[in-house]
């Protein structure tokens, strides 16, 4: 190859390097959530993507949590679940957020600057189940409490009075299921898709109970009896309960032998938030029918709005045709009774009064919540429920700031490194330093254009990767130049013993560098994000290495041997 | 012209049995020292939350482990981490009752603690990792995978270019220097992190690498040196290509300084390893891989070696040579 055509090679490669490394914009087509027309959004293409570690985000890793509801075919579901965060990540509008399925059972979501870790993770994790029950009006609960008092007093469980807000011990011995069930924090969403198991087991149950309908529910100072009671307002189905002993009452109703105590067809829900009575905190308690009217899965539409007349968040929803139908059928059917709406197994806002036939519009008001969690949760309706609730098995959050942070430190790193670098070629090689130190300035830029060539995402181990390399990139023209040297020594001509280093230098130069590509493949294969991004820019700044040193140094030699061809002294 | 050590001539091989005991004399305590302590594994591998903080006001450590105890959180280690008022909690232990796989439920608590101790609003979480102890079992095993996978390609690698003599040699050497690492890592007590695996496995490369260039050396002048004895070959190739050892390491140790001292904390373990993988890497190509290859090539001399192994060699055992011999005559 001719030095000509040698200088031209490494311009073309500069010139790409460059090209790749200066921000540009580019189109991305894409299709409207909305309307599904494809359009065309401009976007600044930054060249170097940043790792969740380096521009801060979200990384969760998410499984299908089966402890309270148990999958029927988890390979379906997942791949539902997937589809479903797909939805509500487009439109929670994250730019670039990554989300595939990994294995068979997992989850990978990658938010990239996520500001707000906790929304974000609710949206992911919300089951956004909704359903419509019409409440009990057969005082079923009334009259299964003494049941059920008599069932804990048999398995000694005493009334502690109306502060029982700490577990007791016998709870925490007994009250086993209270870690399966949502905790007052609300995060855990409580599916009400299938009735609990328990309940056809006891199918028998209600027999027994129904000797004891004369008792009323404040009589004979069982545990349940002094902390649940109706409600005010009328409202059939209504309970209430101190919201200091929510959870032990919780916990309690779901002790097996308890839950047997209700007749079939009616189920026990929490309202989602507590309410204030006076001064007097409270839970609200449903008795609902078994069977939803409807549920979510007809859903079509969903908007956030601030209801004119409240000035609080309410969320409206359309209905599909299928859906209205069905729906219309039923209020037409309730007119007059309480209509309770169930999302994710909580009750929203007191059950209102069905007035007449509802068709395919509705509403769901929350209680203080703010706009954007209305917004959130129109959000997570629209793309649907989850088939099953998912669990967080793996999280990593960075801040903004500390990948800021992190970006500073590791260039600061590399100015130093490079410099102490740069002194060292310089020092102990001289002119032939220089233009080692020419290549090394080739190599920072071939390296850096390379990862944004291949896409490569630039994360913390990465940048220190990047760092390393520039110490270790150097060891080629070492190899070469003591080469050279040693001809030199051994009474070789200056082109002579530039030839004969460079060859010489060749075998040991590949078969050390084919080894480190072989340790960072399996890095890569086997590493996660960060780690992965180390291994990239490794076998990067390889092959960028190999390039510098053998063919840009030893153009940079024919030229300077072509300049001065009868030099009797290289300096090096 | 600067030049270090050129034509050095010195008798590597024939101290070889000193470098064994120094090396022994520090590596077996060291290991010694590690089976009492354990490595110390990040929550990565052993799953858990660990959660990084930034607060307005610095606060007593004890203050935050109390907390952390009230929320059913205990043994979390509390860790002063750069700047004052900056903290790193690690909840190695899920709260008890839960299911540890469901990391949220741990991480909430540790957030609950916080907001009671440093009051709510009052510091800002930069940094969180929750792993699952499946999770982290998974990484684990893909570590060691990583680790042992390489081990083999390199082998492989190895045999083809060179014979498997070489190759025998350079992963026992290899060995070597993943139990000195280990080792290392014990003694400084260093967090192991999928980071500092990294940083083992790019030393292994680096290492690999420092033996290669004093193979292809062998090799080339047990062609060139016919007459030579196997030993002074190694001799000569050493000390030939020394001035590149040093020059090369010099270099890759001033980044990995740079490195320790500007890179922050996240980093360091990583530079620490590959600054000690370094120096490990140096000598055992110097005085593992070469010795060995000896060894080796005495017991089943190769075609490249023959000839080399004294007078006499395939009838006589060869001579054990302490003395020091003129190299490159």
């Amino acid at each position: 190859m001719s030095i000509r055509t040698r200088i031209l090679v490494i311009l073309a490669l500069i010139a790409l390097s460059v090209f790749y490394l200066i921000p540009r914009d580019v189109t991305v087509r894409e299709r409207d959530l909305q309307t599904g027309v494809m359009h065309d959004r401009t976007e600044k293409r930054m060249p170097l993507k940043l790792g969740l570690d380096l521009q801060g985000g979200m990384h969760l890793a998410l499984e299908l949590d089966q402890s309270k509801q148990v999958s029927a075919d988890p390979g379906r579901d997942l791949d539902l679940a997937l589809t479903v965060l797909r939805k509500r990540i487009d439109e929670f509008g994250v730019s670039e957020p990554v989300i595939q399925k990994v294995g068979d059972e997992r989850i990978v979501v990658e938010l990239p600057g996520i500001d707000d870790p906790a929304r974000a993770k609710s949206i992911v994790q919300r089951s956004a189940f909704l359903e419509f029950r019409i409440t009990d009006e057969t005082n079923a609960l009334e009259k299964a409490i003494p049941g059920m008092d008599r069932v804990l007093r048999q398995m000694g469980v005493r009334a502690e009075g109306a502060a029982a807000g700490k577990p007791s011990a016998v709870e925490q011995l007994l009250g086993g299921d209270s870690a399966s069930k949502p905790a007052p924090k609300g995060a855990a969403p409580d599916t009400a898709k299938k009735p609990a198991p328990s309940r056809s087991e006891g199918a028998a149950a209600p027999d027994t109970t129904s000797a004891d309908t004369a008792t009323a529910a404040n009589v004979g100072g069982g545990v349940l009896a002094g902390l649940i009671q109706p409600a005010a307002g009328g409202t059939p189905g209504e309970y209430m309960v101190p919201e200091t002993a929510f959870p032990r009452v919780d916990s309690l109703l779901n002790l097996p032998n308890v839950a047997r105590q209700l007749p079939r067809g009616v189920t026990l829900r929490w309202s989602s938030t507590p309410t204030s009575v006076g001064v007097e905190s409270y839970r609200f308690l449903y008795a609902l029918e078994d069977k939803p009217i409807i549920t979510g899965s007809n859903l079509e539409d969903a908007q956030a709005q601030i209801d004119p007349l409240t000035n609080g968040p309410i969320v409206t929803f359309q209905l599909d045709r299928a859906g209205g139908r069905k729906f219309g059928n039923e209020t037409a059917r309730h007119v007059g009774d309480y209509m309770a709406i169930l999302l994710d197994g909580r009750a929203q806002g007191r059950p209102p009064v069905i007035q007449s036939r509802i068709a395919r519009n509705g509403q769901i008001t929350l209680q203080g919540r703010t706009l954007q969690e209305a917004q959130d949760l129109a959000l997570t309706l629209k793309a649907g429920a989850l088939p099953i609730p998912l669990k967080i098995v793996e999280e990593r959050q960075v801040g903004a700031s500390l990948g800021a942070d992190s970006i500073q430190k590791g260039i600061t790193a590399g100015i130093v490194g490079t410099a102490l670098v740069v002194l060292i070629m310089l020092t102990y090689y001289r002119l032939s330093g220089a233009l080692a130190v020419a290549a090394l300035a080739l190599y920072i830029l071939f390296t850096l254009g390379g990862l944004s060539l291949m896409d490569a995402t630039l994360t913390l181990p990465g940048l220190a990767g990047i760092v390393l390399s520039i110490g270790i990139a150097v060891d080629a023209n070492v190899l070469i130049f003591e080469r050279i040297r040693e001809e030199l020594q051994h009474g070789k001509t200056v082109r002579l013993a530039v030839d004969e280093g460079f060859k010489h230098a060749m075998n040991a130069i590949v078969d050390s560098n084919v080894s480190t590509v072989l340790t960072a493949l399996f890095l890569f294969q086997f590493g996660t994000g960060p780690v992965k991004g180390f291994a990239v820019t490794l076998i990067m700044g390889i092959a960028a290495s190999m390039i510098t040193a053998v063919f840009v140094t030893r153009t940079f030699y024919m030229v300077w041997l072509d300049r001065r061809p009868t030099m009797a002294t290289l300096s090096i | 012209m600067l030049r270090f050590f050129a034509n050095a001539k010195y008798d590597f091989i024939g101290v070889r049995r000193w470098a064994y005991g120094v090396t022994a004399a520090l590596i077996l305590p060291s290991l010694l020292v590690l089976l009492v302590r354990g490595l110390n594994y990040s929550i990565e591998f052993t799953g858990g939350t660990l959660v990084q903080v930034r607060s307005h006001k610095a606060v007593d450590v004890a203050d935050i482990r109390t907390g952390l105890d009230r929320e059913g959180i205990h043994g979390a280690e509390i860790q002063n981490f750069g700047a004052p008022g900056e903290y790193v909690i690690r909840a190695r232990v899920a709260k008890p009752g839960t299911d540890a796989n469901d990391t949220q439920v741990t991480a909430a608590a540790v957030n609950q603690a916080l907001d009671a101790v440093l009051g709510a609003g009052n510091y800002t979480v930069i940094r969180t990792e929750a792993v699952g102890p499946k999770v982290g079992g998974e990484l684990r095993q893909k570590a060691f995978l990583a680790i042992f996978l390489s081990f083999f390609a390199v082998l492989a690698y190895l045999a083809y270019r060179f014979e498997w003599r070489f190759g025998l040699a350079a992963i026992l050497a290899t060995a070597h220097d993943i139990i000195a690492t280990i080792a290392f890592i014990g003694v400084m007590h260093l967090e192991v992190s999928l980071t500092v695996v990294a940083a083992v496995l790019s030393m292994v490369g680096y290492s690999l690498n420092d033996t290669i260039i004093i193979f292809d050396r062998v090799r080339e002048n047990l062609l060139k040196h016919k007459k030579m004895r196997f030993e002074d070959i190694l001799n000569l190739s050493i000390n030939e290509t020394l001035p590149r050892s040093i020059l090369t390491h010099g270099t890759t140790l001033s980044t990995l300084l740079a490195l320790i001292f500007f890179a922050g904390e996240v980093i360091r373990p990583f530079a620490l390893v590959m600054f000690f993988g370094v120096f490990t890497g140096t000598f055992s190509s110097i005085y593992i891989a070469s010795p060995v290859l000896m060894a080796i090539e005495r017991r089943w001399p190769g075609a490249l070696a023959r000839g080399h192994m004294g007078p006499a060699a395939a009838a006589t055992p060869a001579p054990t040579g302490r003395k020091v011999q003129p190299v490159g005559s």
